[in-house]
């Protein structure tokens, strides 16, 4: 079972979406949530390292937390799951461990 | 009353929710409009997620406090502004962006939104001119 890696903190501020997408391996899950909301969204400095990272690991994006700051599913980049809280405990379940990005 | 007016401004960098510096920094803005001194507000980096439209924080279970910006006009705020390299960075523009009206209660005068979007040289010339500068 492959890892859930989870980013709460801006794409912008921090560097904790870099570090988990340089350092997840294939097959492996992201799940943004808080402020790492941020790095789900379209037209973003972000966006293509995203992308790029698409192509090998699955992303999600917590949907109160994309609320919350005021975005639709309309913005998310294609290709990353808006999950609801019962989604992100599935995940956590589904997953051999959970590797938090602070 | 004679009194010295300086030129407050806050300057705002975090995104609202993950972290408390920007319901702080509202908390701050709206004390000191007690104080009758000339207050703006700077919006830069993430802080320019605090002002998006449509902020719904039912789901997280945390108080909303978007709505309040929209009575900084009220607080005798003239000023905000909201740097435009870092708007287009994230993706947004000017319309992702609450509007905020002003009116002048002796002279009726009214301006329908004080938001304005500056490029880097001007935030940095409105940096320059504040005599107070308070960092959230």
């Amino acid at each position: 079972m492959s890892i859930l890696h989870t980013v709460n903190k801006s794409p912008f501020e921090r560097s904790s979406l870099d570090s988990c997408l340089k350092f997840a391996r294939s097959g492996a899950s992201v799940l943004l949530f808080e402020d790492g909301v941020y790095g789900a969204l379209t037209g973003t400095a972000a966006e293509g390292r995203v992308r790029e990272a698409l192509a090998t690991v699955k992303i999600y994006v917590l949907g109160a937390d994309l609320k919350a700051r005021g975005f639709g599913e309309e913005r998310v980049i294609q290709g990353i799951s808006v999950v609801d809280y019962s989604g992100f405990v599935d995940l956590a379940a589904e997953h051999a461990k959970v590797q938090a990005w602070l | 009353m004679s009194q010295i007016v300086k030129k407050f401004m806050y300057l705002n960098r975090k995104a609202p929710y993950g972290t408390i510096y920007a319901w702080e920094s509202l908390e701050v803005v709206l004390i000191g409009a007690a104080f009758d001194q000339e207050v703006s507000l700077m919006f830069v980096d993430d802080g320019v997620y605090q002002l998006t439209k449509g902020q719904d924080t039912n789901g997280i279970g945390m108080k909303n406090f978007s709505p309040t910006y929209r009575t900084l006009g009220d607080y005798e705020v003239k000023n905000i502004y909201v740097d435009r390299d870092s708007l287009a960075s994230r993706g947004l523009t000017e319309e992702d962006l609450v509007a905020i009206a002003w009116e002048d209660w002796e002279t009726e005068e009214e301006v329908e939104n004080i938001v304005q979007v500056i490029d880097s040289a001007r935030a940095s010339e409105l940096m320059d001119e504040a005599d107070v500068v308070f960092s959230f």
